[in-house]
């Protein structure tokens, strides 16, 4: 069960957004702190590692860049949005950053509210409200992936990539 | 009921009878283009095996020759890569080089009913040649590279059928435009387009279409195979590709008609293409700084070919620079022989070799604060090409020429004149 505070975005939010072109060819950490920087400056000093992001439709648009790994790198515990655009859920996946899809959930929480996400029953709950959404359910083998830090610890341990501390 | 193109090429590729929406599908690629980003260290995982170096190619385009530092640094993890796991398809500064999506095609990488993976979302591109090709993340590629597989989650397909012919100067973009205004966002589904109008679209306003379906948010974009389409990629490549057509009761979530000939310029407002595209009259004498002709969806001989017409015996206005970047070298010298690029520069354009440098604001072509831009690039979100205060309109190549001429969002048709 992961429960945590909540700070929403809207629909269409691009990997611009997310993580500016200008820190593409940056360290992760300066990547991480540029976070939402154009539309929310200093977003990654008050994001607390466990809270959540809420977002509309087709969250991550645009680029391939690693966008994902940013809100990953802040502590980000989850993700939810009322859909996700395939090539930021492919980077969701392969960087380990928790994300599901809930048609809804972005009428169903105001920023600074509250969410209960079990993961077992593919379900989520509205704290102040008890109000109650289905999950859509990620595949097992993408969700273990997610689940276990990302793709590069899966390469790490076939031998096919060298191992990064 | 039957399968839709991409169906039938992941499908086949995976080693299933069939594939329908909602699976996920494992498949060795065909094809895995390595780009320049790539190989910066925030990216790049030092890889101890590679698959198949014979399905690889490494394609230098988003800084290209390098811009800086670290750029230059990266493109040096590159060449080692390929020397040590002997790569022998790599396109560096030279001869060979332009951007990957267009050197893709010219180079036959991308064959009718195959598979390919890189890390840029344009690639979706090569779906003009019939290729399952679509845009992945940095993991994706060093996955691809290592173990010689990739995996997708299959969506399901809207079906365009193509009637009709473009009107005198409207071009490819101004019907990706219209799809956009029309139906809007194409999130998680694929696209596929066909029908008796695609004999009337050259290859070139094609992979433009194909490109762009990246601003749709679609998955993948493929186009049927036709006479056109398979002697373009028979004159690239020697290797044997089975094109995949749909077959007759694929099923399709939905089908749309896209008359060609109902067609009008159309431009992109800034920050955003979706939901934001009006009437090149609701937008015509805008001012601008700025003028820029390029990139992978607009940077062909074509876009160059209607630019130079628009700019004969004219001059670039006072107070605008017009950047033009060929979509890759062997462009740049079809372009030269055809005179396109004297007449431009003559006009007072600059032209610059192929990169992607000015479309993602990289190099050669970085917006100031507050300025003002057309461009018949791929994308125009805020601060994109450089400020995010800069503002970044989007048309047609013929649009950005007459803009470029006039000093401000112009129509190209009056410029045209008989010439058609």
């Amino acid at each position: 069960m992961i429960r945590g505070h909540v700070w929403k975005f809207g629909a269409n939010i691009n990997t611009d957004v997310i993580m500016p072109g200008h820190v593409y060819d940056q360290s992760e950490a300066i990547q991480t702190k540029a976070a939402f920087a154009g539309v929310r400056p200093g977003f990654s000093d008050i994001f607390q590692a466990g809270d959540l992001i809420v977002a509309g439709t087709n969250f991550g648009t645009g680029s391939s860049r690693p966008a994902a790994r940013s809100l990953r790198n802040l502590g980000c515990a989850c993700l939810v949005a009322d859909s996700i655009n395939s090539l930021f859920f492919r980077n969701c996946v392969n960087f380990g950053l928790l994300a599901l899809e809930c048609e809804g959930v972005s009428a169903l929480v105001e920023e600074g509210g509250e969410l209960e996400i079990d993961i077992d029953n593919w379900q989520l709950r509205e704290i102040g409200t008890g109000k109650v959404l289905p999950i859509l359910p990620v595949p097992p083998r993408l969700l273990a992936i997610m689940r276990g830090g990302g793709i590069f610890p899966v390469l790490e341990r076939e031998g096919l990539i060298v191992v990064q501390r | 009921m039957g399968m839709t193109i991409i169906e039938k090429i992941l499908a086949r590729a995976a080693g299933k009878a069939r594939a329908v929406p909602g699976d996920i599908l494992d498949m060795p690629v065909d094809t895995v283009v390595l780009i320049d980003t790539n190989f910066y260290p925030a990216a790049w995982r030092d890889i101890l095996k590679v698959e198949a170096p014979e399905r690889l190619a490494i394609i230098f385009d988003h800084r290209s020759p390098a811009s800086d530092a670290r750029s230059a640094a990266a493109q040096k993890v590159g060449r080692d890569f390929a020397r040590r796991f002997g790569i022998s398809r790599i396109h560096d500064v030279g001869r060979n080089m332009g951007i990957a999506h267009t050197v893709i095609a010219e180079q036959g990488y991308a064959r009718p009913g195959t598979v390919l993976v890189c890390d840029d979302s344009h690639t979706c591109a090569a779906g003009a040649l019939n290729c399952a090709a679509r845009g992945v993340g940095e993991p994706d590629m060093i996955y691809a590279a290592a173990t010689g597989r990739t995996w997708f989650r299959l969506a399901p397909t809207i079906r365009y059928d193509i009637v009709g012919r473009l009107g005198t100067g409207i071009t490819a973009k101004d019907l990706f435009l219209t799809i956009a205004d029309r139906f809007g966002e194409h999130a998680n589904r694929n696209v596929e387009f066909g029908g008796e109008g695609l004999s009337a679209l050259s290859i070139d306003a094609r992979r433009t279409i194909a490109t762009m379906a990246s601003e749709l948010s679609a998955d993948f974009a493929t186009f049927e195979p036709d006479r056109r389409m398979l002697d373009y990629v028979r004159e690239r490549t020697q290797v044997p590709f089975e094109a995949q057509m749909p077959d007759a009761d694929a099923d399709y979530i939905e089908r749309r008609t896209l008359d060609l000939s109902s067609v009008e310029p159309l431009v992109a407002l800034p920050d955003a293409i979706i939901g934001n595209t009006v009437g090149l009259s609701k937008v015509a004498g805008e001012p601008i700084q700025q003028a820029f002709i390029g990139s992978c969806a607009n940077g062909g001989l074509e876009d160059l070919a209607i630019a130079a017409r628009i700019l004969e015996g004219r001059q670039v206005a006072e107070g605008v620079r017009l950047i033009v970047t060929p979509s890759s070298q062997a462009v740049y010298r079809e372009a030269l022989q055809a005179g396109y690029i004297a007449t431009l520069m003559e006009a007072g354009a600059v032209v610059t070799n192929a990169t992607c440098g000015a479309c993602c604001g990289a190099h050669m072509g970085v917006l100031a604060p507050g300025e003002t831009c057309i461009t018949a690039s791929t994308r125009n979100f805020r601060g994109r090409m450089g400020d995010p205060t800069a503002r970044i309109f989007m048309g047609s190549p013929a649009v950005v020429a007459a803009s470029a001429v006039i000093g401000a969002i112009a129509d190209p048709r009056p410029l045209l004149g008989d010439s058609q």
